[in-house]
């Protein structure tokens, strides 16, 4: 659009009004400078939060003990130890969460595109799946809590905080998942029945296939942002400060249940852990995020 | 990267000519299965059972979605009821929160409700006009090569866990806060908001903190959104703008913020639904305090997030546990609506389609 409006701005006559009035290129100027303030006031926060988080962190995770070791057996102002433990809950219950989450996500996305058209059930759907999206951590927590807890009388553990967090990825598979198949040309779907291929073999084997790439990169995103949710695993999960290899039975440590239970751990050694813990995670989230950018490029259809 | 596949079945079916071509292109996102030859002759939709599989799949996962949100609602509403029942104060209106004797339960959400909204007011009061200078400058200011990258950067934001903003916002912002609120309570202290609070300004745990992390947190939601609407904005209007000599100030005020404004409402809404059901960040933040809410920004309490969020751990008695879903209910249906309020505004908008 820029490069567009460039050409415009150039006149081939000279304006009858040649020059623009003080308080017009004021105004203008003053508008520049707030909406470029406006990104730079929001850059401090990230920054700083960042900052702090690596200079308070990074002393602690550059020990290979870190990732090979739990805190079992260790006093609360002991030092030492690592968060192996929690690492494995985190990306157990993501993955576990993501495994329910997609294939629903996918599918509810498929309906909406290639089923659904504007009949009424679509239109529900799309509003729901916008609730869904808005739905609070906590009120996700709660619902799998009085579902799975108390009325299916199961106990606390990891696959219910994976429970929770699949009400919260949904709704982000879905928006993707629509946004990257409502992109797939309708050429190809043509060409596909054209030679007389069923629908859904259309789908599967056409469809999808082309809008991979941005879905897998939505799958990692959403997958990132769950694994720092916390909300859940504090109502679902009891902290254990040993690994837990059972998803179903027994307290279950992940990062951010580890951070807020060393919170009330006033000593240094608290201090470390949770400063520790925080840099896990945000190496954690991290490395998704570039995994999704990866998998974009990877599986990227490609053009001429 | 499809054209291998499609060529791998170039003769799957003969030339059916003319007439499917004339048949197929009405409805082809409806009745796509091109008919044979016999099927054509026989004139039957021809189904295959892969087709109805699947298509039952797809329609499926769309009811799921809408049975869940149903499901939510009522077996929130399920586990709430029986502890209803025996509170003994008013839900609504009342300030007191004493579950712990189930027995003499007395609980209402009136202080939760207005820490919640207020926090969440003022977060937005402070995100709104800085996400839409975000927006504006990513859609209309930043030089074109930056502006992805400069997405990205804000969009990291969203990235964060909220409980690392909330350590961060208690530790390490809310010190540095410290003196600037001290200020604003002996200058302005005779406006209730700024009043002295009900708990120490110098342990940071207010509202004020809390608002500011808050806003910090929705910042990215709000500017996202706005950024697609701005985006969308007919590229004849800006054109037909400059070509009337207006500044780029002028293009904005005249052809993108006319365009985009029920957009940037609408983000700002989805923004205040996401600071309602904030949990983590405020239980870390806000100070707890047996005193109710009294208007000013440097009063510290608890959100309805935030007070489930503290009493989960010990969630072992159903009743007592009922109380707090209960007043998750609450919050459920709050942001039901502020999401559904938001959803509505884009709705009456066919150009943002």
């Amino acid at each position: 659009m820029t490069t567009d409006t460039a050409d415009l701005t150039r006149l081939a006559t000279p304006p009858t009004f040649q020059s623009v009035s003080g308080a017009r290129k004021f105004k203008n100027g003053l508008a520049t400078a707030a909406v470029w303030g406006a990104f730079l006031v929001a850059i401090v926060p990230l920054v700083w939060v960042l900052f702090i988080v690596v200079q308070r962190g990074l002393p602690i995770v550059v020990n290979a003990d870190w990732w090979q070791k739990s805190l079992n057996g260790l006093l609360s102002r002991q030092q030492g130890g690592g968060v192996y433990h929690a690492i494995y809950g985190t990306l157990v219950q993501g993955l576990v969460c993501a495994v329910i989450s997609v294939p629903i996500g996918l599918m509810v996305g498929v309906y909406l595109v290639e089923y659904g058209g504007r009949s009424r059930l679509a239109k529900a759907t799309t509003f729901m799946v916008d609730i869904l999206t808005g739905v609070p951590s906590i009120v996700a927590a709660l619902f799998v809590y009085s579902l799975w807890i108390t009325t299916f009388g199961f106990g606390r553990s990891g696959f219910a905080v994976a429970l929770a967090l699949v009400l919260l990825m949904v709704p982000v598979i879905v928006r993707t998942t629509e946004e990257m198949l409502k992109i797939v040309p309708d050429e190809l779907r043509e060409a596909s029945y054209a030679l007389g291929i069923p629908k859904w073999k259309t789908i599967v084997k056409i469809v999808i296939p082309t809008a991979l790439s941005g879905i897998l990169t939505g799958i990692m995103l959403a997958l990132a942002r769950v694994m720092g949710e916390t909300a859940p695993v504090l109502v679902l999960a009891a902290y254990a400060p040993y690994i837990n290899y059972n998803l179903f039975d027994g307290p279950m440590a992940s990062l951010p249940l580890l951070m807020t239970t060393e919170r009330s751990n006033s000593t240094a050694a608290g201090f470390d852990r949770i400063w520790g813990a925080a840099i896990t995670l945000v190496i954690i989230i991290t490395l998704f995020n570039l995994l999704a950018t990866v998998v974009s490029r990877v599986l990227a259809p490609k053009t001429k | 990267m499809k054209d291998p596949v499609v060529a791998e079945h170039p003769a799957d079916t003969g030339d059916t000519g003319v007439e499917r071509g004339a048949s197929a292109a009405p409805s082809a996102s409806e009745a796509p299965i091109p008919p044979t030859q016999e099927a054509a002759a026989a004139k039957a939709p021809h189904v295959r059972p892969g087709d109805r599989i699947f298509r039952g799949l797809a329609t499926g996962s769309g009811i799921f979605i809408v049975v869940l949100i149903g499901a939510i609602g009522l077996f929130l509403l399920l586990r709430a009821v029986p502890s209803l029942g025996l509170n003994n104060a008013n839900f609504l209106t009342s300030r007191e929160w004493s579950t712990g004797d189930v027995g003499n339960m007395r609980f209402g959400i009136l202080d939760l409700l207005l820490v919640t909204v207020v926090s969440s007011a003022v977060a937005l009061l402070i995100a709104m006009p800085i996400a839409l200078g975000i927006a504006l400058f990513l859609t209309q200011y930043a030089p074109r090569r930056l502006a992805r990258p400069f997405a990205y950067v804000i969009d990291l934001l969203a990235a964060v866990p909220s409980i690392i903003f909330g350590l961060w916002g208690l530790l390490v912002l809310g010190p540095q806060l410290t003196p600037i609120a001290e200020s604003l309570t002996s200058a302005l202290g005779f406006i209730p908001i700024f009043a002295q609070g009900n708990v120490s300004i110098a342990l940071s745990g207010t509202i004020f903190t809390a608002s500011i992390v808050l806003a910090v947190m929705i910042l990215p939601i709000i500017t996202a959104v706005s950024r697609e609407v701005f985006d969308r904005t007919p590229v004849t209007h800006v054109e037909g703008a400059i070509a009337l000599g207006a500044t780029k100030w002028e293009v904005v005020r005249t052809t993108v913020w006319p365009f985009g404004k029920a957009g940037y409402v609408s983000a700002s809404m989805l923004g205040l639904g996401r600071a309602l059901g904030e949990t983590i960040a405020l239980t870390i933040i806000l100070s707890a305090t047996a005193k109710t809410f009294g208007w000013s920004l440097f009063d510290g309490g608890a959100t309805f997030a935030s007070k489930i969020a503290l009493a989960a751990p010990e969630f072992n008695d159903p009743r007592s546990a009922g109380a707090y879903i209960a007043a998750g209910l609450v919050l459920f249906l709050l942001t039901f609506l502020v999401n559904a309020a938001a959803r509505a505004i884009v709705a009456g908008h066919k150009e943002y389609e």
